[in-house]
């Protein structure tokens, strides 16, 4: 056991914080592998069930049945071109949402006037549930690739907007008085002062847009798209292949996670020198 | 109307108007600054001392009156003024040779002459070895001195000093007052400090004006005599004659 206990403790500068050291790393491996037989009871429990009929298999399919769709439909080549679909309308989206949203924001905090006029349009349009508007978009954009991104944008410019706006406003008022106390004019102080103490609020609204842009556009396939992974369930659902649907499911799952993971890691990189 | 001094308030009014009404900021209020002096607005909350430092610097306009600053009327921020506010607000993304450089840049004058002038004194404040280190990573104490290279580094005549030492601990605050003093005296510098701290403002400065509130006035002009003015501020404290200016002004702003 003295290799175990030494791997355990390794790094500690003392009896006590190597007593410390091993607790914590204890306790995060216990956390660990309670996350994984929370998955394995659950994908072992479905393929029992279905496999003894306890649930419908041809409604609920199997992990098995789910796996062998993927491989079968990975090595024909038919997958790639539904994810790279859809994975490109929610970059663009969300990219467009988050930029269109801030240069509102900018525009509204440039003028007070506009602000004041804007207002009750922006609460609207904030409460309003942007799906609603999936009809117009498919008459304005016909439907592909640019309803189903003019939905992803809806989607995230008006929360966007209202975010980023909040944060200009709070901006303490002394910084302002700082940089006026030298002269500076409007713009210096949007962008020696505003522009930057809002930027870590800017940033936490692209991993809450990230989110919001999958939702539009797996919504805008489902509404229009010949292609992309909403496309595919619905397909799946319309001709009764649910194993299919669970595919496309489980394709967004890791694409979603991959997808947050990154702008997390951007997040971090970008404002690696804020306290 | 020309005069000798540097600074001149005339009649100065301020009344705040909004949708509840009108404060009375400050009324009737004339005093004028010569070159080199040290003066001091000291006064309770409310009295105005504040918003009289915000018309000196341009960033409000008196509702009456004019401020003058070298017989010329102040009608927005000029180069001739450095502020320091009550924080240092340094600005944490930056580094601190960057938040020194904000003045500069934001006034055009990046030059690498003035940038090594600003480095320069940042190396007098026995800050250089800190020159990349982020504001987070400095004493509440270090920073203001930082605050202050920013505020000098523009090279302004006029500093206006808006309660610069009230967010720090006693002891930084004087050695802080020291340091201050001593780097205007120096670099002769005119000064309008703003406080409510009695023995900051005896110590510190050549004459001191007391501020009655709602709506602010002047209610006395104190001068200080040179045993305690020509001292630096810590050892002001220690002078006899220190306790009675001390009553003095006490009395003052407690006589109604």
């Amino acid at each position: 056991m003295k290799p175990l206990e030494d791997w355990l403790t390794r790094g500690k500068i003392s009896e006590e914080h190597g007593k410390y050291l091993k607790k914590e790393r204890l306790y995060s491996f216990l956390v660990g592998v309670s996350q994984l037989v929370i998955l394995i009871l659950f994908i072992g429990f479905w393929e029992i069930a279905s496999t003894y009929k306890w649930i419908d298999p041809l409604l609920f399919s199997s992990p098995s049945r789910i796996w062998e769709t993927f491989i079968t439909m990975l090595l024909a080549g038919e997958l790639h071109q539904h994810i790279i679909a859809t994975v490109w309308e929610t970059i663009v989206g969300f990219l467009l949402g988050t930029i269109l949203g801030t240069v509102i924001a900018i525009v509204i905090w440039w003028s007070k006037f506009l602000s004041r006029v804007l207002d009750p349009y922006l609460v609207v349009l904030n409460g309003m549930p942007k799906v609603a508007l999936g009809p117009l978009f498919i008459v304005a954009f016909g439907g592909g690739f640019m309803a189903t991104i003019a939905m992803a944008i809806a989607i995230s410019i008006v929360i966007t907007t209202i975010v980023v706006y909040g944060s200009f406003k709070e901006v303490d008022p002394n910084y302002i008085k700082l940089v006026q106390t030298f002269g500076a004019k409007k713009q210096q102080i949007f962008s020696k002062i505003v522009l930057p103490v809002s930027f870590p609020t800017i940033i936490s609204t692209l991993k809450v847009n990230v989110g919001l842009a999958w939702v539009g556009v797996i919504v805008g396939e489902f509404l229009v798209s010949k292609l992309g992974l909403g496309y595919l369930i619905i397909y799946g659902f319309q001709v009764f292949n649910l194993t299919l649907v669970f595919v496309s499911l489980f394709i967004i799952a890791v694409c979603a996670t991959i997808m947050y993971h990154l702008v997390q890691y951007v997040e971090k990189l970008l404002l690696k020198n804020r306290n | 109307m020309q005069s000798d001094h540097l600074i001149s308030f005339e009649h100065v009014t301020k009344t705040f108007i909004t949708w509840d009404g009108e404060t009375h900021a400050v009324e009737n209020v004339s005093f004028s600054v010569n070159e080199g002096e040290f003066v001091t607005l000291l006064g309770p909350s409310g009295c105005g001392k504040s918003t009289l430092l915000s018309i000196l610097a341009g960033l409000i306009k008196p509702t009456n009156g004019e401020v003058h600053i070298r017989n010329e009327k102040v009608t927005g921020t000029s180069k001739h003024i450095g502020y320091m506010l009550q924080q240092d607000y340094l600005l944490g993304w930056r580094t601190i040779k960057e938040n020194i450089f904000l003045g500069l840049e934001i006034q055009g004058l990046e030059t690498e002459q003035n940038q090594k002038k600003a480095l320069k004194l940042l190396a007098e404040m026995g800050l250089l070895s800190y020159k990349d280190h982020y504001p987070s990573q400095l004493s509440g104490g270090m920073r203001q001195r930082v605050a202050l290279v920013r505020t000098l580094a523009t090279n302004p005549d006029i500093l206006l000093l808006d309660e610069p030492f009230s967010a720090l601990d006693y002891q930084t605050k004087l050695k802080l007052e020291d340091l201050v003093i001593d780097t205007l005296r120096r670099k002769k510098k005119t000064a309008v400090l703003v406080t409510h701290d009695i023995s900051e403002a005896i110590a510190m400065s050549d004459r001191i004006i007391i501020l009655s509130p709602n709506p602010g006035r002047i209610k006395t002009v104190i001068e200080i005599p040179d045993v305690i003015r020509t001292p630096l501020p810590f050892a002001s404290r220690e002078v006899p004659e220190f306790q009675s200016y001390f009553q003095m002004v006490w009395k003052e702003l407690n006589y109604s």
